[in-house]
């Protein structure tokens, strides 16, 4: 039986009036096969109108209704919600985009209004077609996964915790804590980093929500919002932690040294090691690539001194697999690879270091147990030059964008020197001090005004060596001259990178990356923890350079999205999805080829959805050449019948 | 005769970029032909090519579908499926008799309002010394 449909014609004041006679657009609708009710009203939107629009649904017994007015971007859920609210299935309701595409583009009435019935005919033929949907309920796993054990991931675990949501924090590194444990002080009110940190890491440990994998990665990630399903690699660490008693023996008799990753290569460490004193968690690694080999032929010192047997050379990696609902990628960032910098001799030179260097330098932990001195002759350092935006700022060479953070920890650096070295000059080589934040301004002014901090605007052309001195070359842009500076030790702020790891899990996630390869967010204004994929949220300076104070409100805002998923008895997913009409399937695996969200395969011979995946773009009903799988009230033949309506009545 | 033709066209816009791009030219109130009727779609790699020989055979004189540009797409590769459908179907057009001119892809942002409107306006340029459309044209 053919549908009994209301076509509702808005004004919107003048904006469609003005342009478009919306009176002759009813009339000529309400000679239109099907059409058994018009009206044309003034808002639509407003309450007497969307109560014009459910009264008649009722007295005229309509089985759909369209609504010719603003975009649907704007109001289809306002009518959606009325048609509802009398009865009516929501998918029975179509908007008519007369305005944005009609009447504001065009001046000429009469063309505006034949266009504006052409517009209206044709969605009057698709609602037609329509079929009533339900939204498709997807249970949800009340678990989250989050990527990186830095402040970040962190941070957004706690929150989640605490909100009574089960975690799984998975860290690549043998120790949860990231850059910030590495880190002297913060910036603005030189708080002690490790120790603001290390409660927060404890916490983790000891949460009974939180489980903590260290160095170990994502692998696979299949699934979709509310039911993921991940493959977590867990590296073989050679050292039981349960029996492991931090005795320490082990390093002792172990004969390699390696540079040492967390002083960033300023000390060594041994192939059995902990990263650090509070590492969580609080074991030894045995770093299977610098040892000389797991046979107990070759070496084996460790296994024999090692009074608890917590040694296990024959220790394999594993695959564990976890469920989560949601997840949170939390994976930070790295320095830009110094083989970009030659001019600057960083990698050459033993006393130009760059920014996190530096900091294990001013750190009470660090190599020299906070005091600053040159690693080439453990000298003091007299006279100290710090470059900013080392990498950052320089579309034509290196990396584009402002790395955000360094003017800050830059100022912060020249005023622990001072603070340090109280006869020594420190000079900072700038293009612009970006000090927005609070007290961060004041924090910059002080550096230089109580320090005695010379900055220079402008940038460093080349440092070498002569004669033991580090000799840079730059300019001052504001006193228009050159300036060579003998410098004892030099300090790159290095623009910051995307962690290594994130074009490979971006591609697992099937996250999108901008075009600098931090993760994309879905909206940069009004949706900044969430990425282009449903269920996957982003924290910290994975989604963009960011300082502690910024990436730990993000956290905070990724957490709670999380919780907003996790909380839902269950999610609602759009109906608008593909259909099989199994009558004319081959099972030729053409559709399933080319969806972008593996939501198809092939089940006895004929093309299966899975609804949960499908985004309901099409691309597979494109594809088929039997026109046996289609989208759900948008198909082949409602294209067709649109068509028509649009091109029929052309003369 | 033929330069006074008015061109009907069909624009087939994906909901997400091309669509919103003509609503952005809306709201910002950029005029241009009324010649087009958009019909929105989910997707520009949801075109069946069926569809633009549809439209050719119930009269249209010039088709253009619009999605978003190539590593935008909401579907994350529908509009580079659409790009290879709709390279190929160009190309067999002359085939069929028809002047391949008669049919568009183009990429539009949502936020590319004004590219919108120079579309068009090129589109009906050019289509105008076409004439109507008869090679495919369904005789009523």
């Amino acid at each position: 039986m053919r549908k009994k449909i209301g076509v509702f014609v808005c004004h919107c004041g003048i904006n469609i009036a003005g342009t478009v006679d919306v009176k002759k657009v009813a009339q000529e609708l309400s000679e239109f096969p099907g059409v058994s009710y018009t009206v044309d009203y003034v808002y639509m939107c407003s309450d007497p109108g969307q109560n014009l629009i459910i009264q008649k649904i009722k007295e005229e017994k309509l089985d759909g209704v369209v609504v010719a007015c603003c975009s649907p971007n704007l109001h289809e859920t306002t009518f959606r919600r009325a048609a509802q609210s009398a009865g009516l299935n929501p998918y029975e309701c179509e908007i008519a985009n007369i305005r944005e595409q009609c009447s504001w583009v065009h001046k000429d009435k009469d063309k505006a209004t034949e266009k504006a019935i052409k517009i209206t005919k044709g969605i009057v033929e698709k609602l037609r077609w329509n079929e009533p949907l339900q939204p498709i309920k997807v249970p949800v796993t009340k678990r989250a996964l989050i990527i990186g054990g830095g402040i970040a991931g962190i941070q957004t675990a706690l929150d989640l915790a605490n909100s009574d949501i089960e975690v799984v924090l998975v860290e690549k590194n043998p120790s949860i804590g990231g850059h910030m444990i590495q880190l002297s002080e913060t910036f603005p009110t030189l708080d002690c980093s490790q120790c603001i940190l290390t409660p927060k890491m404890v916490e983790v440990s000891k949460h009974p929500k939180i489980k903590l994998y260290t160095y170990s990665e994502v692998q696979e990630v299949t699934g979709y919002v509310g039911n993921f399903q991940a493959k977590i690699l867990k590296k073989p660490r050679y050292v039981d932690p349960d029996k492991c008693t931090l005795c320490d023996e082990c390093t002792q008799v172990c004969p390699v040294v390696v540079p040492n990753e967390f002083d960033l290569g300023l000390t060594g460490r041994k192939a059995i090691y902990i990263p650090f004193p509070q590492a969580i968690p609080a074991t030894y690694t045995l770093d299977i690539e610098a040892c000389p080999g797991v046979l107990p032929i070759a070496c084996g010192k460790c296994w024999d001194v090692c009074e608890p047997k917590a040694i296990d050379f024959d220790m394999k990696p594993e695959i564990v697999e976890e469920k989560v609902g949601a997840i949170v990628v939390a994976t930070g960032y790295d320095l830009y690879d110094k083989k970009n910098m030659a001019e600057y001799g960083y990698g050459k030179y033993p006393d130009v270091l760059d920014g996190l260097q530096f900091e294990r330098l001013l750190s009470a932990s660090g190599p020299t147990r906070g005091k600053i001195l040159r690693p080439s002759d453990h000298k003091e350092p007299k006279e100290i030059v710090f470059i900013q935006c080392v990498g950052s700022r320089d579309p034509e060479l290196h990396n584009k964008y402002c790395s955000k953070i360094c003017c800050m920890y830059t100022a912060k650096h020249a005023k622990l020197y001072k603070h340090h070295v109280h006869d020594g000059q420190a000079y900072v080589f700038y293009i612009d001090i970006r000090a927005g934040g609070k007290g961060y301004e004041e924090f910059v002014n002080r550096t230089m005004e109580e320090e005695g901090v010379l900055y220079l605007r402008g940038k460093v052309s080349k440092v070498f060596e002569e004669n033991g001195k580090l000799v840079v070359w730059g300019v001052d842009t504001l006193a228009g001259q050159d300036i060579e500076i003998r410098a004892d030790m030099v300090v790159l702020a290095m623009a910051i990178r995307p962690s290594s790891g994130a074009e490979k899990l971006a591609k697992i996630l099937k996250a999108a990356q901008d075009t600098d390869g931090f993760f994309a967010e879905a909206h940069p204004k009004l949706r900044p923890v969430e990425s282009l994929t449903a269920g996957v949220f982003l924290a910290g300076v994975a989604q963009a350079p960011k300082d502690i104070p910024d990436t730990v409100a993000q956290a905070g805002g990724a957490a709670i999205k999380v919780v907003s998923i996790l909380s839902q008895p269950e999610l609602l997913h759009s109906p608008l999805v593909a259909q099989v009409n199994e009558h004319l399937c081959t099972g030729c695996s053409m559709c399933v080829d080319v969806c972008p969200f593996s939501a198809l395969s092939i089940v006895e011979g004929k093309a299966k959805v899975n609804e949960v995946l499908c985004e309901g773009c099409g691309t597979c009903a494109a594809t088929c050449l039997r026109s046996a799988i289609e989208v759900k009230n948008l198909t082949h033949l409602q294209v067709h019948d649109m068509l028509t309506a649009s091109l029929g009545g052309l003369k | 005769m033929n330069s006074e033709h008015e061109p009907k066209i069909v624009a087939f816009l994906c909901k997400w970029c091309s669509s919103a791009g003509s609503d952005m030219a809306g709201v910002s109130r950029l005029e241009y032909p009324s010649n087009v009727i958009p019909i929105t779609v989910m997707c520009s790699g949801s075109v069946s090519p069926l569809y633009i020989l549809s439209a050719f055979n119930l009269g249209a004189d010039g088709v253009l579908v619009s999605g978003c540009h190539p590593g935008d797409c909401h579907y994350i590769k529908g509009n580079m499926y659409a790009r290879r459908r709709m390279a190929l179907l160009k190309e067999l057009l002359p085939y069929i008799g028809l002047e391949p001119e008669r049919f568009q892809m183009s990429w539009v942002s949502a936020a590319e309002g004004l590219k919108f409107t120079q579309i068009i306006k090129e589109f009906v340029k050019q289509l105008k010394p076409l004439g109507p459309q008869t090679q495919l044209r369904r005789s009523l």
